[in-house]
């Protein structure tokens, strides 16, 4: 990424997370109240600190990093949250392709005087791999709600399995124990 | 029922806001989306229990098929209700909306559903009180804050008060201790009423009517399982530990959850329980009549809490023990602790507790006789009688979830620390305002742990979740210990969601580990049969 | 619209008021008989209203318990907030109505992000806590000030508590520090339910209102106080009238006191269909009031019917088979 545009989004970068993390809460129709958005303590409002803090550290690492490898726990975090909260896979993916619009915005000025298009262009690819990437993140998460269902499941019903003999203590280890002594 | 599938227009789904005009809270139509709701209750259980307008219907329907008349069943229901008990009256009269309450409910942290917010739930019920009990109300209408009882009244009541997990967080903080809890018992009570129940409730309680226990294990089920419970403690200690059932003349008679008789990780702390009392050489029976500590009963409406409840009374005299122990569970403690007595009591057949190993009277449950493993547990521990290798929970950094109920209807707090810090080396507690009487429910309570609700679930546990994630990155805690069933049967789905690794036991799972008994041969595995810290054989 | 129409009703009671202030014609009604009708009111609706509470009986112990119970000696039970004497429950609801315990509770400093890292921040509750205090703390005070205009001699304590209230001196009439409190506390109050958007979603007509009464009368009384004064002694005539049931109407009191009144006796009348008997409901609320000694004493349900049950013998007689084979003693063979 060109010099100019990295300084260029790091000067603006809290009022992009910021616009971001509003633009993110405007997607809880039923925050009718307000709450998401105003309360900011980490265990009054986890949710909303999930947000603000996951969004900070995903435009830096997308900013700075070359590798996503660090921003990766943050969108893990987020998505985690609205795989659980009535969105489609739409809906709860949006957050991602919203930065677009929104840097496009908030660099108006320099796009229209043509200073930092390839750069941007650049820039919005990053912000394609990410969407993949949540991609693969959201539909791991709801793969698990099926899954937890079926563990807890199993768990109810071990002892059961155990006892008709559908189910063992897994035999490889007792192998390994008579091996060591 | 597939939801139908809308294409949207082109653009409509990256607009950044399609946020809703925020429209008030009695124009906010209820809707029910799958995985955010219980499945409604079945007709055979209604059946079984006796239970007003047995059907099958479903909440997705359209029609819920509720009787003609049932406005009247409602609201005959309501004055009932009024006039029976002084706690629903005051918190339907003097809430002053001052919102001290909102922001404390998991739910509505999760979800910034303004319904979730305890007071507007009470106002789901409180606008049709004012409606048709008060003056203000059929005058002024909806400038009082009243409204009419209909189908979409009725409908956002289920959904409500089946997102409520009654755990009194609410009215820890309520300038006048309005306690939504008691607003959602009353709510569900009135629900009951036309039939309208879940199945994941009226389905145990209808077995624990018949069989005993919420599960509907029969009487060879429970000493089948508690018998491979034995053989699992003799591999593992080679000590072959003898439980009773039903034996007559015992001194005490142990009652605990269902839950623990199944399921991981609730066996484990039932081997805890056995291996304790073997050890102890306690004179104890198990009863298969009254094989159930907890009570849905309780999340049904107070009669049925009561019909379910007689056992355990009934059974201690039949047996002629002379006190009760209780197991690890929540909402048990809650009814044992607050309501038992009054239903079924008095129980001037049995003795005051008295631990025949410490000679400790327990002059705490000198009505009620009978008291809570932690309680017991805390007090030998403090004497010294027991033999503990906290070592071979070296490998558990813990921490502790307060259940709501023991923590708010009856206050245990301390004596489940102190067993924790005398069989483990590493105990961390959560944040301060997540813990003690400030604890955040698990999110399934109140018997919304069923599997269908899993999206719900997983949002009512996350500021639990939340908390544990703070101690698990700060001190790298990778278990979660608790005293109650439903949190050891709801916490593993809600770790494995939002905290990976970190485990769920039963306090007296950990003890059962650290136990040394007489006898036992060099344990090379803990009750999970997983190596323990420096003694198995692949560290 | 909810504040609006509040709002409205308001003006319009004032508007009552001063045509009725100035009309001499309706000075009796508005001096005296409006008054007399807002205390009937009052004190009978204030009586109905705990009496129908009364009678509701309480089924169950339900204390909240928001510390240690008492179990073993060695582990420090919480006496107030898990009260197993009367002593406690005295002291717990002292503290909840005197000092607001339960919205302090709230108060907590927290650490919370901030621009540069986690900062100290302290909740929006605990202004809630501070603000109603501060609110009813005045209103009480105020209240009781009241007495010296229905009392005479005026009694010591009144004569003190102004003379505290007054101790800044500033102007004369001496300002008074609950003056400035209650028109402070209740701005916020007011402020609060509509900047707050989760209180501004929650609030009704009925909790606007009493505001707007209340600041209605506070700014009416600090009119009448410092700016369009009226003829005390006259007041005072009126006021000892009213309270020894031998009402008279001196001439000349003044425009502003007929207003304050009336408004006065509306607020009171009002009061026990209101919200505003939370001021009795929270001497009565359950889960505060109670001694948590459920394990210790029995409570008495008084309508503890009797419920269908199922038997050990219908149990037994469902499993005896399967309970022998299982080795479970059983009652019949």
């Amino acid at each position: 990424m060109e010099l100019f545009f990295r300084d260029l989004l790091k000067e603006r970068k809290s009022a992009i997370v910021e616009k971001w993390f509003d633009a993110i809460i405007a997607t809880y129709p039923m925050d009718t109240s307000g709450f998401l958005k105003n309360q900011r303590d980490q265990f009054a409002n986890p949710i909303g600190h999930t947000f603000s803090n996951g969004i900070e550290s995903i435009l830096s690492t997308l900013i700075e990093g070359d590798t996503f490898a660090e921003g990766l726990p943050f969108l893990e975090d987020i998505i985690r949250v609205r795989a659980i909260q009535d969105f489609t896979p739409a809906k709860a993916l949006n957050f991602i392709f919203m930065l677009k619009t929104i840097v496009r915005e908030e660099l108006e000025k320099e796009i229209r005087l043509g200073q930092i298009s390839s750069a941007l262009l650049g820039f919005e690819s990053k912000i394609d791999d990410l969407a993949l990437l949540a991609f693969d993140i959201y539909v791991k998460c709801r793969e698990q709600i099926y899954e937890l269902k079926t563990d807890e499941l199993k768990r109810m019903t071990f002892t059961l399995l155990k006892k008709a003999n559908l189910m063992s203590e897994i035999p490889v280890q007792e192998f390994e124990h008579n091996d060591q002594k | 029922m597939a939801p139908k599938v809308k294409l949207p227009k082109p653009g409509e789904l990256s607009q950044i806001d399609f946020k809703i005009p925020a429209t008030d809270w009695m124009d906010t139509p209820v809707e029910f989306k799958p995985g955010t709701y219980c499945w409604g209750a079945k007709e055979k259980d209604l059946l079984t229990l006796g239970l007003p307008n047995p059907r099958q219907w479903s909440p997705a329907d359209e029609d819920w098929k509720i009787p003609e008349g049932w406005e009247t069943t409602i609201l005959e229901g309501m004055a009932e209700r009024l006039s029976k008990y002084r706690s629903f009256k005051i918190f339907m009269d003097i809430c002053v909306r001052c919102g001290a309450c909102a922001d404390k409910c998991h739910f509505y942290i999760a979800t910034g559903d303004p319904k979730n917010m305890p007071v507007l739930r009470a106002e789901l019920l409180r606008s049709v009180y004012k409606r048709y009990f008060t003056k203000s109300g059929k005058f002024l209408g909806r400038l009082a804050g009243a409204r009419e009882l209909d189908m979409n009244v009725l409908k956002e009541w289920w959904s409500y008060f089946f997102q409520c997990t009654e755990c009194r967080r609410c009215s820890v903080f309520c300038p006048y201790g309005i306690d939504q809890a008691e607003v959602t018992i009353i709510g569900r009570e009135l629900l009951n009423l036309v039939g309208l129940n879940i199945d994941w409730i009226s389905g145990p309680v209808a077995n624990c009517y018949m069989k005993g226990n919420h599960l509907g294990l029969e009487p060879h089920a429970i000493t089948g399982n508690i018998e491979s419970m034995v053989d699992d403690i003799e591999d593992i200690t080679g000590i072959r530990v003898n439980p009773t059932f039903n034996r007559k003349g015992a001194e005490i008679m142990f009652v605990t959850p269902s839950g623990d008789l199944l399921g991981e990780p609730g066996i484990q702390t039932c081997m805890g329980y056995l291996m304790l009392f073997h050890e102890l050489g306690l004179d104890y029976t198990w009863s298969t009549y009254a094989s159930e500590g907890g009570n849905f009963g309780f999340f049904t409406s107070n009669d049925m809490a009561k019909r379910l409840n007689y056992k355990i009374y009934a059974e201690a005299k039949r047996l002629g023990v002379k006190w009760i122990i209780g197991g690890e569970c929540g909402h048990m403690w809650r009814v044992l602790n607050q309501y038992m007595d009054t239903w079924n009591g008095p129980a001037d057949f049995l003795e005051v507790p008295k631990s025949p190993i410490t000679g400790t009277v327990f002059e705490n449950a000198k009505s009620t006789k009978m008291i809570h493993i932690s309680e017991f547990t805390a007090d030998l521990i403090k004497h010294n009688k027991l033999n503990l290798d906290p070592t071979r929970n070296d490998h558990l950094k813990v921490t502790f979830h307060d259940s709501c109920n023991p923590s708010r209807g009856m206050g245990l707090l301390e004596e489940p620390r102190e067993i924790i810090r005398a069989v483990c080396n590493n105990f961390y507690e959560m944040p301060e305002n997540t813990i003690r009487e400030k604890t955040f429910c698990c999110g399934s309570g109140s018997g919304l742990n069923a599997s269908e609700n899993m999206e719900q679930r997983m949002r009512g546990g996350f500021p639990r979740a939340n908390a544990v994630k703070y101690v698990k990155e700060k001190h790298g805690v990778n278990m979660l210990a608790n005293i109650c069933a439903v949190d050891r049967a709801a916490l593993p789905a809600l770790m494995d969601y939002w905290n990976p690794g970190v485990g769920v036991t039963g306090v007296t799972e950990l003890v059962g580990n650290a136990l040394i008994m007489k006898g036992e041969k060099e344990r090379t595995t803990n009750l999970r049969f997983e190596d323990l810290p420096g003694k198995g054989g692949n560290e | 619209m909810k504040i609006l129409f509040s709002l409205i009703s308001v003006i319009v009671l004032i508007i009552v008021a001063t045509l009725g202030a100035y009309i001499t014609s309706l000075h009796y009604a508005f001096g005296i008989i409006i008054p007399y009708v807002a205390l009937t009111m009052f004190v009978g609706g204030f009586i109905y209203r705990v009496v129908k509470w009364g009678q509701s009986p309480v089924p169950f112990r339900i204390p909240t318990t928001i510390g240690q119970q008492k179990s073993l000696p060695w582990i420090k039970q919480n006496k107030i907030e898990n009260p197993t004497s009367a002593l406690g429950v005295i002291v717990r609801m002292a503290m909840e109505i005197l000092f607001f315990r339960s919205l302090f509770r709230n108060t907590k400093t927290e650490l919370r992000e901030g621009k540069n890292g986690p900062e100290l921040a302290y909740g929006s509750a605990k202004w809630l806590w501070l603000g109603s205090l501060f609110f009813h703390w005045s209103f009480l005070i105020i209240i009781l000030r009241h007495l010296r205009f229905f009392l005479s001699p005026v009694p010591y304590f009144v004569q003190l508590m102004e003379s505290i209230d007054g101790m800044l001196q500033i102007g004369l009439p001496a300002l008074y520090l609950t003056d400035v409190f209650i028109l402070v506390a209740i701005t916020f109050l007011f402020l609060r339910r509509i900047f707050i958007p989760q209180v501004k979603y929650i609030s009704l007509p009925a909790d606007y209102f009493p505001l707007f009464m209340i600041m209605s009368i506070a700014t009416t009384g600090i009119l009448m106080r410092y700016f369009y004064k009226v003829d005390l002694i006259a007041v005072k005539q009126l006021a000892i009238g009213l309270a020894t049931f031998q009402p008279v109407l001196p001439e000349g009191i003044g425009v502003m006191f007929f207003i304050h009144i009336f408004l006065v006796s509306v607020l009171f009348a009002y009061f026990p269909m209101s919200k505003l008997m939370h001021m009795g409901g929270v001497f009565l609320s359950p889960t505060r009031n109670m001694i948590s000694n459920n394990r210790m004493v029995r409570h008495i349900n008084p309508w503890n019917h009797e419920v269908e049950v199922h038997t050990y013998q219908q149990y037994e007689d469902e499993y005896r088979e399967k309970m022998k084979k299982a080795g479970i003693p059983v009652e019949k063979e």
